[in-house]
Formats: structure tokens, C-alpha cells, sequence
């Protein structure tokens, strides 16, 4: 039994008050602001254009960055004229390994405490590990006169051979050590015997292709040295491991790198430390000059890691009364050797559905390629879309309604970790999305249903992500005399309204009015916030308010002393409430936050903490869910599909803020109707190459191609998170290809199991 | 992007004239001239800027309509005798690209638009267009995107523009001027198949302006359409386009203009399909072999093969659609 399992097994057995971190919250924190659809508090800088972005820092003397990407996947460089780039106007300096700055290799994902996409040394040798790769990093004056004189840098390499098909190299596939700390292969009972003995089965297999991250802001950093220390102004979701990372790097003290990110034009999971921003600190201190590096988008694709190719089985065996007997899902995805980013589409298979037996397995191809990486969701999203059509098969296959089959599977307990449910209700997101929806007026018979040109079909799929909340995030809470209340961790804005909730949360945590909340974050010299990632920042960030904010209270009611209507009173016995701290039931005991800290002579009180121990993951199977609608029209002359309508019904604890929540859902939806229709990265097995890297020909959805998109949720509070909220971030993605890809079989009576669902599948 | 003179002459006289330099360049709106001078597949040494040209629209004696090179797309395609005398002209234009491109983009400059092959754009790529004689990496590459007729085994990209293939099928004349004078082209003439030599992809002599378009007179065009498959709902390139005006007179076809995009590496008249439905009466069936006959010598590749019955689904579509009687 693995550490985890153990923790699981012992924390069982421990009652929920002894359990820090799972306490159910909040009966104090109720006054009004958490749960309101209060707009994003940066909406209008961001209007308005006021909003400082990485590449829009000013600083006097700047050098403008552009990179020369390697084009071979493999090798070495064998020459590199760099004289006539030199002599170019306006260029400072052109970096190659034979002048770059000597640096250690940052430390990748799942390696200490590192971030980095890859763990390959940045610029310290002539080797070649991917095609475009950086081989040379041009400085100039202008942007303009470093994309010149990069296109004066001339390479001639040694080619070895490189391993860039992944239909090939799935040969060579082997299992990871694990995926992110669950085992590689999973087995309850014996799943083939089970199938073969079952009474219906499908026994499919479902391909996705590889994806890139398409954020409107491009990656860019702009740095700069000074006394030692470097400055890095970033577009990143990880800004304090960030810092710490760039600081090994660069074999400086920590602290002394400064990562500043105050606003980030979309994340995703690609706005982690790759190796643009060692590159511009690498070159700004070889040319004593501040730098700013703004990748082309060409770049990012050379540059950025994205989501990996997968080819997925999945089969289920299901007995005469729809029992499932059997659950196979095992598949292969592309990774380097140089990363640790397994794509974890086993995941949903382990929490959703109640399976006698069970075979879950995941292998990777290692390839020469660029690291991929995290993309919203990454395993659910399209781990989802494989078991959730699976399950479409089956349940037509069965002539079973395939909400009424999934109802059967609901699990009593977690399926693979046998824990309870900290809080599921799938079955009531389902219900209320399928009565919002109209399924009822779904035909289940594919193929009927006409308008004019195009046929009609609806479909349905279940969502998942799991919670998670990482530990040692830490919040500094200060009260000023006036009342005005501060709120400081390294946290991250990159459109989500991060920013607009955590406001919400101060102004209740500590009873004062909205306007009264000041939010600091994205600064690596506030106290290290919780990255953005796993849809995990929110409830992480609220863990570290919370316990700053319960050690700020204990010290204001302190200072109160006896002299105060609240003399005598034990913090248990406390509120904050009405701009300072009250009885919690004789409403006339009370005092203003003012009026204690005057009495005391105190401008101002502060507090830093780290959040609990996030335990409750451990102790509970916590997972939001979702229902997944969709219906679709495809044309019967073309095969062109087009979403007419979507619902999502998402059953992910306590709504924070309606508003920004809807807008999440939403976007996660419209990302998966791109990874259901339309995008995919054309990399040419032949070369390692990626020969789309445009928004003209790598195609996410446009206007035009989405619909009306429905959201609602069951804002049942998970007693076991903080303010009894899950993530919302990514689960948007996950189920929603499938319901798109079942919607397209309801409409015209073919499987498509290779996404993206291109009109030429359906010809 | 390497540097460049610009210049921007007040008249076709003096913009031909500074053509004249070496690796002169004419200049439209820049949307796809611009972008291949950032990724470094075209390196002029001078731009001549023509959008300050000739933009009106004159009516000819005859009912036909001449329209200056420099006119922009979205004027094109909402001028009022434009959408009613050539309404697949109008929804050709705005099948294309998104509102802000089509208000930079000029006429001329469409006409000659370069390949969005992506070996075309990639200059770690061989690409026998880019670079003559290096060899065609879409050959066995990526070529869903790619020509079904009319390719060689140089070359088998596609002519991207939506607006051309109205042009080829309303018979239109490409005017032009250049250092030898005036000379007008049926637009048909205009650009060339691959063949040994992709690179030269229009027969304009070096320096030559393209100055105006004439749309001749063509009352069945009022009956005409565009339809554009693509791969999702808006901006994109078509796999495949069709732009059809179709008249029946007595139950018989009396005049057809068909003309293909998505398929060539350049506008495709649709000939044959034109000479097998004339004189006959309209029926899907009609149009099924129609369509058949044009796709005959069809040789699509290892990604394209579905374009083959994809042109000939929305041939069949179209003219179904016009002979209904729905423009």
C-alpha cells in the first residue's frame, strides 16, 4: 500500500473535528458577499486598457528579445553564424550556448519542488532535444530589428535519429513510475474474465489528437537585474514557485529573484516556467540591460508545451439488469524523458461509476518533442471524453436510457479508494439538467430527427475534476485603525476573478463592507500563494485567509480587553460582524475594529498564517461532478456539426460568485467544444514538427461557432472544503466532447472516435 | 522581417514606376503580404503602397460594373449592385477571412494572395513555391487542406481566396498596367497552374499592376450563390467552396457558371460541369453526373481524399438549391 493509501486508511478512523482542514465552515463567515454575483473588481482596468500586462512594463534602457528556434529534433548543432546578426542595426547582443551564462537545469514538475515544463538545461550545450527549440536568443532595440537580425542567425545541425512518431513509438510504451502519485495500473477482480462473461459489452478504442495552448496574451517576461537580484515581470500561474525555481537556476539565495504577475491574459496550465524566461534573464545579465522577451505565437508553440495525443480502450461489460461488471480503460499518451506530465485520462474511470471489476492502465511513448504539459483539465478532459462515449455505446447498445445507466453505476462509496464521499450529487445534476434541457424530448433512435439540411441529435455525458488543495499556502491579513482591511498572498489573476473573490470572502471572513477589502497578489514577496492550477487556488487561497484571519480576530479581541462590551468573551464566542467583533447571539455586544485599535494605540494589526493541512482530500473522495448536455446539428449534405444548444448542470460544492462562476463554466465548455470539433496540433511525425502554429490554422472555436451555452449548479456546500467550495476552473472541459460526440451518433448514427470530429468523419 | 523602402504614389502611372526598383513590391492591405514578410517567406527590398489607387465602382454602357483595384472587401461586397446584380460575388467575399481583414484587404491584393500550405509557410520545410526545385514536403505531409485537381507532383497547394472563384465563375477581366501599357486578361487567364514551376503562380509580367476588375453584364447572375465548407463556422479556408448562378428557361438549362475553391492551385472554372448541364433539364440526378464528370480526374492525396465527394455533394447541393429557385 502506498503513503497515500496509508494516510486514507488511518484518517478513516479519525473523527472530523481532530482533522484540520475538515471542519465544516462556515456557520460565521454569512454575511452577504460570498455567494453574490458581484462583477470582477478588475473588469474596468481591463476596459479601459489600464491593466499592466508582463510585456507592457516600462523600464528605461529595455532590450527587446526573439528567439531562433532549432529545425531538427534531434542532434546537435554542427555550425552557428551569428556575425551577420550581430552587425544588424540596433543589436546588442545575440546569445548562444557558447556565451550564455553557465546555469543549472531548472528542477521539472514532480522533481522537488520544481515547476518547470522540462528539466533540460536552457542554452548550455550544442545538443537538441526538440524541434524549435532555442538556439539563439537575438537583442536589439527594437522588436522589429531583433526579429531581423534573428532571421540573419544561421544553424547547420547534425542530425541523429529522432523517435517523432507517436504511432511507432507506442511500441516502446512503458508505465510511468506513477501518475501523479496513483500507480500506473490499477486492477480490482479480474475486469477481461469479467468482460468476456458479460451479457452486453463495448470494446472501443478513442483517439485524441495533440492540442497547444492558445491564451490571448502571449507568454512574455520582462526582466531585469539589479545588485544581484533579478526581477521578473511574468504572465505565470505560479509566481512563488516560480521565483524559487529561477533562483536555483541562476544559483542565487532565495529572495532574491522577484516575480511580479499582477494580471495574466489566460493561463490553462500553460503559463508555468519554460524556458522563455530563463532565456530573457540569461540574456538581460549577459547584456547588463533589462530584457523583455514576448514570444511570437509561432514561439509559444515551439516554446510551450501543450496537451499530448492519447489512444485510449476502453471497455465495459454490463450484466442483464445494467450492472457493470466490467471496467477496462488503459491507453498510451507521448511524453519526453525530460517531463512528468502522464495525462492522467484514467482518473474519472477511478471515482465515477461503481464497477464489480476493474482494469485501469496508463503507458507513455517516449518521444523527442517539445514537454508537454498541463491543459484545463488534463486527463479528465480527455480521459471523459473516451469512458463517456464508451458508456453511450453501451447503453444503446443495451436500448438503456444513458442518464438511467449511469444512475445505476452511482457509486456507494469511491470505487478505487473506497473512501466516502465528502459530498456527490450527480444523479440530482443530472435531473435538473435533463428537466432544464428537455431530454425527454430526445429520440433515442439515431437518425430521425430533420431540420431542412441538417439532422438533429442530442447527447449527454458526465463531467469530473477532482478537489484538490495543496499544502503550504500561506495569507497575511491586516486591519487598520480606519477599518480598511488588507488581504496579501502571492495569488493569481488571470481573468477568473480570483481577485473579485477573495475580496468577497475578506468582507465576510472579517465582517466589513466590500469596498473596505483590499486584495494584494501576484507578487512574489507577499507570503507564497497557492498557484493557479489544479482548480485548486481558490479553496487553497481561503484555507490561508481563513487561518490569518481567525489569528488577526484573536488578536483584536486581545486588545479589547475588559474595557470593551466584549470583555470576557473567548474567541469561540465571536463574530466578526458590522465593521468589527460581536457576541455571536446578543447583537449589543459589539465593537467597531476602530474603536478597539484606537483604545489600544494601534494603527494597524497584522497576521500571517499558512492554511491547514489539507487532510480532508485524504480522508474524503472529493470530486465535483457534472451533467453534460448537448445538441448538435449535422449536415447531411457536408458533415459539417454544429452545436446548437449546450447545458452544463455542475455539482461543485458552494457557488463563491454566480457570475464569475457562470463565466468559467462557459469558458471550459467552449474549450471543449474546440477539442471536440475543431482544434488539433498538426505535428509531422516525420520531422517532429508543428506545422500549424497560427490561430489561422490551429482552429479554436470562433464566435460563430458557439451556441447559446445554459450553465446551472446545485450549490450544495461541500462540508468538507473551505466555504464548502470546490474548484470550478476546469471542469467545464471534461464530459463535453463527449456529449458532443454522443449528441453527433444521436443525430446521424455514427461513432466518431477520433477527435477532432472534422466533417470529412462523417461524410 | 527584413527592411524596406515604402512609398505610397498618388496615381498607377507613378506607382508602376517605383515597381520598377528591384524586389519591388506592390502593396494592398497588407493582410497576407505583411504576415508572410513576418515569417520571412517574402523579403521585399521596396513596398509600393496602391491602396491610395483607383477604389471607385463605374457602371459600364452595357449594365457590367468596373471596380478599381484598390477598393477594400467589405466596400466590394456591400455595394448595392453588387449584391444585386452579383449576389454570389457579395457572399463570397464575406465567407472570407473575419470583418476586420475584409476592411483592410483590397481587390487587388486578393486576386493575389499567396498559399496557406503549411510547408509554403515554414521555412525549415522544403516547398518547390518557396523554393524552387527544394522539393514538396505536403506531398507526404499534411494535405488535408490540399488540391484535388489540377496539381502536379511539384506542387499541390491551393489558391485560398473565397472571392476569386466568383470572379472565375462571372467571367470577369483583370486590367492591368505595367511599363509595356495596358493589356485585360479574362480572369480565367489569370493564374496558372503548378505544373515544373509553382513559384510562378499568375501570368502578370514583372511590375505589372492589376488596376481594375470588369464584371460583365450577366442578368443570370442575379440568381447566383456562394457556399463554403470549412471547418468551423467562420474563419477558416474552404475544403471546399462552390459559386453558381444557374438560369432555366422552359424547364431546360439554358446558361450555368460553376467555379470551385478549396480544390486548385488556382479558382477552378468547372467546365465540364457547365457543358454537361446545358440543355438539360434540371434534376439531382443531373447534377449528380454533372458533378461526377467534373471530379473524374480527381486525384486526391493521402488526407484529402473526402474533398472528392464533398465537391461533388455541394455542386449538387447548389444548383439543386438555385434550380428550387432559393438564391
Amino acid at each position: 500500500m502506498s503513503v497515500t493509501g496509508i494516510m486514507r486508511t488511518v484518517l478513516r478512523y479519525v473523527p472530523d473535528a481532530l482533522v484540520p482542514g475538515t471542519r465544516p465552515d462556515d456557520e460565521r463567515v454569512r454575511h452577504g458577499h460570498v455567494g453574490k454575483p458581484v462583477s470582477r473588481l478588475d473588469g474596468a482596468l481591463k476596459v479601459r486598457g489600464q491593466a499592466k500586462f508582463a510585456a507592457e512594463v516600462a523600464i528605461e534602457g529595455l532590450l527587446h528579445a526573439a528567439v531562433v528556434h532549432s529545425t531538427i529534433a534531434r542532434g546537435r548543432i554542427a555550425s552557428l553564424e551569428t556575425k551577420a546578426a550581430e552587425l544588424a542595426p540596433g543589436v546588442a547582443l545575440v546569445m548562444t550556448h557558447r556565451n550564455a551564462p553557465r546555469l543549472k537545469a531548472p528542477e521539472a514538475f514532480g522533481e522537488g519542488d520544481g515547476v518547470a515544463g522540462s528539466n533540460l538545461p536552457v542554452m548550455q550545450d550544442d545538443r537538441i532535444h526538440w524541434n524549435g527549440e532555442a538556439v539563439a536568443v537575438v537583442l536589439a532595440e527594437t522588436q522589429e530589428q531583433a526579429d531581423h537580425a534573428a532571421g540573419l542567425v544561421s544553424v547547420t545541425y547534425e542530425e541523429e535519429g529522432a523517435v517523432t512518431n507517436f504511432a511507432v513509438a507506442q511500441a516502446d510504451a512503458h508505465h510511468p513510475d506513477s501518475v501523479l502519485g496513483e500507480p500506473a495500473v490499477l486492477a480490482i477482480g479480474d475486469a477481461e474474465k469479467a468482460l468476456a462473461a458479460a451479457s452486453h459489452r463495448v470494446d472501443a478504442t478513442y483517439t485524441t489528437p495533440p492540442l497547444n495552448h492558445n491564451a490571448i496574451e502571449l507568454h512574455a517576461a520582462t526582466v531585469e537585474w539589479a545588485d544581484g537580484k533579478l526581477t521578473v515581470h511574468d504572465a505565470t500561474q505560479m509566481i512563488s514557485s516560480t521565483a524559487g525555481s529561477l533562483a536555483k537556476v541562476f544559483g542565487l539565495k532565495p529572495g532574491a529573484v522577484r516575480v511580479l504577475s499582477p494580471f495574466v491574459g489566460g493561463g490553462f496550465g500553460g503559463k508555468g516556467l519554460w524556458s522563455h524566461q530563463i532565456l530573457a534573464a540569461a540574456a538581460s545579465k549577459l547584456a547588463g540591460r533589462p530584457v523583455r522577451m514576448m514570444l511570437s505565437r509561432q514561439s509559444v508553440y515551439r516554446l510551450v508545451g501543450g496537451r499530448t495525443p492519447t489512444v485510449q480502450r476502453v471497455a465495459l461489460g454490463a450484466n442483464r439488469d445494467g450492472g457493470l461488471d466490467a471496467l477496462i480503460h488503459a491507453g498510451t499518451v507521448a511524453m519526453t524523458t525530460h517531463n512528468n506530465c502522464p495525462e492522467q485520462f484514467t482518473f474519472p474511470a477511478r471515482h465515477l461509476y461503481a464497477a464489480r471489476s476493474m482494469r485501469l492502465e496508463q503507458k507513455v511513448a517516449d518521444l523527442d518533442m517539445l514537454a508537454n504539459t498541463w491543459m484545463r483539465a488534463p486527463g479528465e478532459s480527455v480521459g471523459t471524453f473516451a469512458l463517456e462515449s464508451a458508456i453511450d455505446e453501451l447503453a444503446h447498445e443495451m436500448g438503456i436510457d444513458p442518464i438511467e445507466l449511469r444512475r445505476r453505476w452511482e457509486p456507494e462509496r469511491d470505487p478505487t479508494s473506497h473512501s466516502p464521499h465528502s459530498s456527490r450529487h450527480l444523479v440530482k445534476a443530472y435531473a435538473d439538467g435533463a428537466a432544464r434541457f428537455g431530454w425527454d424530448r430526445r429520440d433515442s433512435v439515431p437518425g430521425r430527427q430533420r431540420d431542412g439540411e441538417w439532422l438533429l441529435g442530442m447527447g449527454v455525458a458526465t463531467g469530473t475534476y477532482p478537489y484538490y488543495r495543496f499544502p503550504g499556502v500561506k495569507a497575511r491579513v491586516r486591519l487598520d485603525a480606519d477599518g480598511q482591511v488588507t488581504v496579501s498572498t502571492a495569488g493569481h489573476e488571470m481573468g477568473m476573478g480570483t481577485a473579485t473573490v477573495q475580496a468577497q470572502h475578506a468582507a465576510d471572513r472579517l465582517g466589513v463592507a466590500l469596498e473596505n477589502v483590499a486584495f494584494e497578489y501576484g507578487d512574489s514577496d507577499l507570503p507564497a500563494g497557492a498557484m493557479a492550477g489544479g482548480s485548486s487556488q481558490t479553496a487553497g487561497t481561503v484555507a490561508a485567509v481563513t487561518a490569518a484571519a481567525d489569528a488577526l480576530l484573536a488578536q483584536v479581541l486581545k486588545l479589547a480587553g475588559n474595557d470593551s462590551p466584549l470583555g470576557g468573551l473567548r474567541t469561540s464566542e465571536v463574530v466578526a460582524r458590522d465593521g468589527g467583533l460581536g457576541h455571536a447571539r446578543d447583537l449589543a455586544r459589539h465593537e467597531s475594529y476602530g474603536s478597539i485599535l484606537r483604545r489600544a494605540k494601534r494603527d494597524f494589526v497584522e497576521a500571517e498564517e499558512t492554511g491547514s493541512m489539507p487532510l480532508e482530500q485524504m480522508k474524503y473522495s472529493m470530486h465535483s461532478t457534472s451533467a453534460m448536455f448537448a445538441e448538435v446539428g449535422v449536415n447531411a449534405v457536408t458533415g459539417e456539426v454544429r452545436v446548437r444548444r449546450f447545458l452544463g448542470s455542475f455539482d461543485c460544492g458552494r457557488i463563491l460568485n454566480p457570475k464569475t462562476a457562470a463565466s468559467q463554466f462557459r469558458g471550459g465548455i467552449i474549450m471543449g467544444l474546440g477539442l471536440a470539433l475543431s482544434e488539433a496540433t498538426l505535428f509531422d511525425p516525420r520531422s517532429g514538427r508543428v506545422m500549424n502554429p497560427s490561430l489561422a490554422e490551429y482552429h479554436v472555436p470562433v464566435h460563430l461557432d458557439v451556441p447559446e451555452i445554459d450553465v446551472m449548479w446545485t450549490d450544495i456546500p461541500d462540508p468538507q472544503a473551505p466555504l464548502g467550495a470546490r474548484g470550478i476552473g476546469e471542469i467545464g472541459i471534461t464530459g463535453t466532447a463527449a456529449a458532443i460526440a454522443n449528441a453527433v451518433f444521436n443525430a446521424t448514427g455514427r461513432r466518431v472516435r477520433d477527435l477532432p470530429i472534422t466533417l470529412d468523419k462523417l461524410l | 522581417m527584413n527592411p524596406f523602402t515604402y512609398t505610397r504614389p498618388a496615381d498607377a502611372a507613378a506607382a508602376i514606376h517605383e515597381a520598377a526598383h528591384a524586389g519591388a513590391r506592390y502593396l494592398g492591405g497588407g493582410t497576407n503580404l505583411v504576415d508572410l514578410m513576418r515569417e520571412g517567406v517574402e523579403r521585399p527590398a521596396a513596398l509600393v503602397d496602391v491602396t491610395g489607387l483607383d477604389r471607385t465602382i463605374t457602371e459600364l454602357p452595357d449594365g457590367g460594373l468596373r471596380i478599381g483595384a484598390a477598393i477594400s472587401n467589405t466596400a466590394l461586397a456591400a455595394d448595392r449592385r453588387v449584391r444585386t446584380r452579383y449576389p454570389m460575388l457579395t457572399r463570397a467575399i464575406v465567407a472570407g477571412a473575419s470583418a476586420q481583414i475584409r476592411n483592410m484587404a483590397t481587390l487587388g491584393g486578393n486576386l493575389l494572395q499567396r498559399t496557406r500550405c503549411l510547408y509554403f509557410y515554414d521555412d525549415a520545410a522544403r516547398c518547390n513555391k518557396r523554393q524552387p526545385g527544394s522539393g514538396c514536403d505536403a506531398l507526404e505531409g499534411f494535405n488535408r487542406m490540399h488540391a484535388i485537381l489540377g496539381a502536379s507532383d511539384a506542387c499541390v497547394a491551393t489558391h485560398p481566396s473565397d472571392l476569386c472563384v466568383a470572379l472565375a465563375a462571372l467571367d470577369a477581366t483583370v486590367h492591368l498596367e505595367g511599363a509595356d501599357g495596358k493589356r485585360a486578361l479574362p480572369f480565367e487567364a489569370l493564374h496558372r497552374l503548378p505544373g515544373d514551376t509553382p513559384e510562378r503562380e499568375t501570368e502578370l509580367r514583372p511590375g505589372e499592376l492589376i488596376t481594375a476588375i470588369e464584371l460583365p453584364a450577366l442578368p443570370m447572375a442575379r440568381r447566383s450563390t456562394y457556399r463554403k465548407v470549412r471547418d468551423r463556422a467562420s474563419y477558416a479556408f474552404a475544403l471546399v467552396s462552390v459559386a453558381a448562378a444557374l438560369e432555366i428557361e422552359d424547364g431546360t438549362i439554358k446558361d450555368v457558371r460553376v467555379a470551385l475553391g478549396g480544390v486548385a492551385h488556382k479558382p477552378w472554372r468547372a467546365r465540364t460541369v457547365e457543358a454537361l448541364l446545358r440543355g438539360q433539364q434540371p434534376s439531382e440526378e443531373v447534377f449528380r453526373r454533372a458533378s461526377a464528370g467534373e471530379l473524374s480526374s480527381a486525384r486526391p492525396l493521402r488526407d484529402n481524399g473526402f474533398k472528392v465527394e464533398l465537391a461533388r455533394r455541394t455542386i449538387v447541393a447548389v444548383l439543386s438549391q438555385l434550380a428550387g429557385g432559393r438564391p
